[in-house]
């Protein structure tokens, strides 16, 4: 080729891969708890049996097949769609009130990125151990050794892919039979779908992509930075006592005492780069807080780990506020909720929360839609009276036959006609449409512009629902 | 990497120069679009192979898939796989699912029906389908009618009665309402009478005199219009005359004229020329029976019966 051939303009550059060391200490063990509680939620659940009416079922289970979303004792249709906006709105609110408070924190200990990446790197240095003997096989040619280790990584991880997708396609069926026919082949073929993109898309992000996924790909990872403000405790790196005025050294020789080398104007970092080593991100929190760092606390454990082996206080890196680190005396790093922003998140997810609470406890087993009939939207009879007519849609959500009773308020006795229909029997799971005629006479209609329908079941007439409907006349228009 | 670094900036062209210093450069597709590209490809040759795809003079490739259906004669065919063979077997496994309702509605009394919430709610989801493509065209859909053209089956004002049976009957075997024209019986003081009788019923402030006189000549053999429309003037299920003591109309708009002379004379213009286009269609041979017995059903729900 020639060589002074030009080449074509490089997009993407090739990164090298970041190799953690793996730290101890106390969110170390944090996190590996909410890894373990996690762990046993998510694979637990779909196998947590449960009784319901139609025999046994799983504690947690979304029927899609009948639009039937079973949490435990709840049952949550589609029409309850709003809860799940509300759900979102509330999750929402509370990133930013955690945010605000104490940082990434859901990045770093509650994120499924972040603990299937953990547990991917758990997995890579059970097999080849830890982070110099993986840089060491990384470096050393192709030989049996090495594809073994390597590949057995790899076969894990893919196990562990393929589980998860297992495990996720398990929440929307009966875990027992459905597994069983999910191996003889007989399982629907969105269960065979989720399952293989679930597979493939954990084994890349949490096998390869891992933080690149947090700095490109997430959106909250990024928009959470605005919520941060100078009273936010984040993971921070305490460059006044860590730099001191002569800058970081290494603790060598005579400069292994404190003492020296606070005399010699040098801070009490001794750069031995360990903090660097087990970002799970690849940043030196060293250079202050930056986008890529999704608050782990991995650094601080590292760092504490490290100054009591040599004497030295901990929290050179500890959670702490910009402005508690910029003032002259800093005080021992608090929470600061006492803010608008703060108090003002609280007060929305209180009143969200209660809501959604109210809601879901006020809801009814049965839904109601009355439609006017439009076409036409009114017809005159032959005694002179004004007639219009309604659609009721009535759907019994539960699984047995319920008699709803039907009635009207506002309206001139009389007004109403049902047919057979003022108690209507609806089988479990149906619905069905009751026709509803209202003829009045037109000066009385001027007065009833709108009245309502009262629906309650014969047996329980307190759970009730009301929907007004409005009355036309000549004058419509 | 150095050589990269340094080279980065500079574009690759072509090599092409046009006018001395044209040049093209050189920015070919990326790999994983050329990929895609030639597995879309390798994708139309499969489909070529599974489905019907080229011309051949008077035929065509026929393609390994098969569609097996149930044609309108209710056999059993297997053919290649065509879209109107989907159709049918799609329209079939529609047909197949309503059908326990339809064989309940066949063997259950109308008054049954009505008062079943399930089978009413069948009978209002289907029957909609039904009205909309047999009924609208002149009922409207809706069913609210069309003035001067097909009564409106909204109110309770029936031609040929409301109850299940006429219903039915009508439907089943259509009807054909007939008026003769008065121009060669009445004069015109003698149809402006009638007119004014006609319009006393329906509160129109008419001269009670001439309305008198419309009275005894509707009751007359001269004019003999209660053959038809009754002594009472309410007219008569039987033969489909239109009850003339109510605010509803049909033939004459009525309510669109504005004065009592023109009221007068839309009733006048009814009596002078007489009526021979209340022509409803017989649907026994375009709908099956189970398929009438619905629409009776639907149309009785729809202006509350009788």
């Amino acid at each position: 080729m020639d060589s002074n051939a030009v080449q074509p303009i490089q997009f993407y550059e090739k990164k090298a891969a970041i190799v953690t060391k793996s730290a101890k200490g106390k969110f170390r063990n944090f996190k590996s708890a909410v890894l373990a509680v996690a762990y046993a939620v998510y694979f637990g659940l779909p196998w947590l049996p449960w009784t319901r009416n139609d025999g046994l079922s799983q504690a947690v289970m979304f029927d899609v097949a009948d639009r039937r979303f079973y949490i435990f004792d709840m049952v949550i249709y589609p029409q309850n769609v709003f809860w799940l906006a509300l759900l979102l709105f509330i999750a929402a609110t509370f990133l930013f009130f955690a945010t605000a408070l104490i940082g990434r924190a859901f990045c770093g200990y509650f994120c499924f990125q972040t603990l299937w990446t953990d547990f991917f790197i758990w997995i890579e240095r059970l097999v080849q151990g830890e982070r110099t003997a993986r840089l060491r096989l990384q470096k050393q040619p192709w030989n049996a050794e090495k594809i073994a280790r390597i590949g057995l990584t790899h076969v894990l991880w893919i196990t562990f892919s393929f589980w998860t997708g297992v495990t996720f396609v398990l929440y929307f069926g009966y875990a027992p039979d459905l597994l069983h026919r999910f191996f003889l082949g007989n399982a629907a073929s969105a269960a065979y779908v989720t399952v293989l993109g679930l597979t493939v898309s954990t084994y890349l992000a949490a096998g390869f992509m891992r933080e690149q996924i947090c700095a490109f790909v997430c959106p909250y990872g990024r928009f959470q930075s605005v919520m941060y403000d100078p009273s936010t405790l984040a993971v921070a790196y305490d460059a006044r006592r860590g730099e001191g005025a002569a800058g970081r050294i290494p603790a060598r020789g005579a400069l292994k005492a404190r003492e020296a080398r606070l005399e010699q104007g040098h801070g009490d970092c001794i750069d031995c780069g360990l903090c660097v080593q087990v970002c799970p991100a690849g940043i030196d929190i060293r250079e202050g807080l930056q986008y890529r760092c999704i608050s782990c606390g991995l650094c601080i454990d590292a760092c504490n780990g490290v100054m009591n082996s040599i004497g030295y206080p901990q929290g050179l890196i500890r959670y702490d506020s910009e402005s508690n680190l910029a003032a002259p005396v800093p005080a021992k790093p608090h929470l600061d909720w006492k803010r608008l922003k703060v108090v003002g998140y609280l007060v929305a997810l209180v009143i969200m929360t209660g809501l959604l609470v109210y809601n879901i406890n006020h809801r009814t087993d049965f839904e109601v839609s009355v439609r006017q009939v439009r076409q036409p939207l009114f017809v005159f009879l032959s005694n002179g009276e004004i007639r219009n007519r309604y659609q009721i849609h009535l759907e019994n959500e539960t699984d047995h036959d319920v008699t709803y009773r039907i009635s009207e308020k506002g309206l001139p006795s009389g007004a109403l006609d049902l047919g057979s229909m003022r108690q209507v029997l609806v089988h479990g799971d149906r619905s069905v449409i009751v026709l509803a005629n209202v003829a009045m006479p037109p000066a009385e209609a001027e007065s009833y512009k709108t009245f309502s329908f009262v629906v309650q079941p014969v047996n329980d007439p307190h759970d009730r629902i009301v929907q007004t409907a409005s009355f036309y006349n000549e004058k419509v228009r | 990497m150095s050589q990269d670094k340094k080279t980065r900036q500079a574009p690759q062209t072509t090599g092409h120069v046009w006018d001395g210093d044209l040049q093209e450069y050189n920015n070919p597709v990326p790999d994983w679009w050329l990929i895609a590209f030639y597995i879309s490809i390798a994708a139309a040759v499969g489909y070529w192979l599974v489905f019907p795809a080229w011309p051949i003079g008077g035929t065509y490739t026929k393609g390994f898939d098969t569609i097996t259906y149930v044609n309108d004669k209710g056999v059993t065919k297997t053919t290649h796989w065509n879209t109107r063979a989907l159709f049918l077997k799609k329209t079939n496994e529609a047909v197949a699912a309503q059908k326990p309702y339809y064989t309940k509605i066949a063997n259950t009394p109308f008054e049954q029906i009505a008062k079943d919430p399930d089978l009413n709610s069948f009978v209002i989801s289907a029957g909609k389908a039904l009205f909309s493509d047999n009924c609208a065209p002149c009922h409207q859909q809706g069913g609210g009618g069309k003035m001067g053209l097909a009564p409106n089956l909204t109110d309770d004002d029936w031609l040929y009665g409301g109850h299940f049976t006429q219903i039915q009957q009508t439907i089943t075997n259509g009807r054909h309402g007939y008026m003769p024209p008065f121009k060669t019986v009445l004069n015109d003081t003698q149809m402006t009478e009638l007119a004014d009788y006609v319009l006393s019923f329906s509160k129109v402030p008419v001269n009670p005199a001439s309305a008198q006189a419309g009275n005894a000549l509707f009751h007359s053999e001269t004019a003999a219009c209660y053959y038809c429309h009754g002594a009472d003037a309410k007219g008569r299920t039987v033969i489909g005359s239109k009850n003339l003591t109510d605010n509803i109309w049909l033939w004459a708009n009525v309510p669109a004229a504005q004065t009592v002379a023109d009221k007068e004379n839309v009733i006048k213009n009814v009596i002078y020329h007489g009526l021979d286009k209340g022509v409803m269609p017989a649907w026994k041979d375009r709908l099956s029976a189970d398929q009438i017995k619905l629409l009776t059903v639907y149309e009785h729900d729809l202006g509350g019966g009788q």
